[in-house]
């Protein structure tokens, strides 16, 4: 069965209530089409996994205005006000978590491993209230692996199958998402024929990935640009 | 130039200083940033942790790539031998070890070494970043920042107030007044920038530090 999708029959797999992963570094890598359609969906109360939360009524800064986001998971809020405001009036709760510790977690969630000790936090605000264990002379904290129902994911270029390429530092998040979530959705730039990208330039083999959906946006100098 | 746009300039100018050949080298946001123009990138490779080890400056706006960015989301550019990976792969080379120098802003570092860099008391806590990452994990931590803050209060101060980001402690501490090391986990002022005398150093700063006998002093401005 055919991968390709639109976006629209692609996002219908979230589901209220639902966890999900969004891919990028603020807008760098970011699936900027699923998520628009995701704002246009009748969804609600998602915990959203993302490094941060949009700009202000931007990206995923547009999910948290339409009060459709329950929870963040992430490690970087500062770039979006808006999110310590929600946070102030108590609509939203917010997981802050280090960056790495934050991508090991999804790398985990992937990989079938339950949770794993990191030496990151330890002492800190961040590691208050975690299972502490000494391991060959040295502290560390336990995290917990984390998984998504819906990963959505950007990538440069996908084959007909869903083996993905990325371009430059817009891979990011992107690749360990593709393995945590238990439904897959990668935004691409262009999509080829099976056998047209080299086996040796796949980074993430297409068995991670269910949809494949052409993006309609491209970023430039100037901005987000609509191409599609 | 504003005077402390000079001061930030002074700091970076004085940390590259601290790289040496073949070092695996991560700039933090701010003045660790502008460490890149006074670094010799033949011989240096600038990881940033979203995803890339091999970083340079771009020269002109004609180069930025908007999918090409640090971790402060300013445009980079490629230097040759770079490479690009994911970014639980990039913090692999964070926590593991792996990189030989990280360069970090600070809001407070203390007597004891300890460092503040990601918190605000009584303010929303909303961004932590890869800061913790990087002080669990690389092998020289460098702190970079004026040495007082915008109201002049001093930011070396006698027992850090601010949350502390891990209980790693800084090796290297550079300011625009003073460069101190870690000896001890206590602060040993080892160098004056120039035209600062040691009286302004102990002026301004809270916290109390021992100074060097091989202190240098750079008398001319």
């Amino acid at each position: 069965m055919s991968k390709l999708m639109t976006a629209a029959e692609a996002i219908r797999k979230v589901k209220s209530g639902d966890t999900i992963m969004v891919g990028g570094f603020g807008l760098v890598g970011a699936p900027l089409s699923l998520i628009d359609q995701l704002t246009k969906e009748e969804v609600n109360n998602l915990t959203i996994i993302s490094n941060n939360l949009g700009e202000p009524g931007k990206g995923l800064g547009m999910l948290l205005r339409q009060g459709k986001v329950k929870e963040a998971v992430g490690s970087y809020f500062t770039s979006n006000r808006e999110v310590g405001e929600n946070y102030n009036e108590g609509k939203i709760n917010i997981r802050l978590m280090p960056q790495g510790t934050m991508a090991e977690c999804i790398r985990a969630g992937g990989a079938g491993i339950g949770g794993y000790y990191t030496k990151t936090s330890v002492g800190t605000k961040l590691g208050e209230g975690k299972d502490v264990r000494e391991i060959d002379g040295q502290m560390y904290v336990f995290e917990k692996a984390l998984h998504a129902n819906v990963s959505i994911i950007k990538a440069a270029k996908a084959d007909t199958l869903g083996n993905l390429v990325y371009y430059k530092t817009a891979r990011n998040f992107n690749p360990a998402m593709a393995t945590a979530g238990d439904f897959v959705i990668a935004e691409v730039d262009e999509i080829v024929e099976a056998g047209e990208l080299s086996p040796e330039e796949i980074v993430t083999p297409h068995l991670f990935v269910d949809a494949i959906v052409l993006s309609q946006y491209q970023l430039t100098r100037d901005g987000v640009v609509q191409t599609r | 130039m504003s005077v402390q746009t000079d001061s930030k300039e002074l700091i970076a100018e004085r940390a590259a200083k601290e790289l040496f050949p073949s070092s695996v080298v991560n700039l933090g946001i701010g003045i660790p940033t502008l460490v890149a123009k006074y670094a010799d990138l033949d011989k240096v490779y600038l990881h940033t942790e979203n995803g890339m080890l091999g970083v340079k400056d771009i020269e002109s706006e004609e180069e930025i790539d908007p999918s090409l960015v640090n971790a402060g989301k300013l445009p980079i550019g490629e230097n040759i031998g770079a490479s690009y990976f994911d970014s639980a792969e990039s913090f692999a080379m964070i926590r593991g070890g792996h990189i030989d120098i990280a360069i970090l802003g600070a809001l407070q570092v203390d007597g004891q070494c300890n460092i503040a860099n990601w918190a605000i008391p009584g303010q929303n806590i909303l961004g932590v970043g890869g800061a913790m990452d990087l002080l669990a994990g690389v092998k020289k931590v460098i702190i970079t920042t004026n040495h007082t803050d915008k109201k002049g209060k001093s930011k070396i101060v006698s027992s850090c107030t601010f949350p502390v980001s891990a209980v790693r402690k800084l090796d290297i501490l550079i300011t625009d007044l003073a460069l101190f090391e870690n000896q001890n986990n206590r602060l040993v002022v080892t160098e004056l920038m120039p035209g600062v005398t040691l009286e302004e150093v102990k002026a301004k700063t809270e916290a109390s530090f021992d100074v060097s006998d091989q202190l240098i002093s750079h008398k001319e401005v």
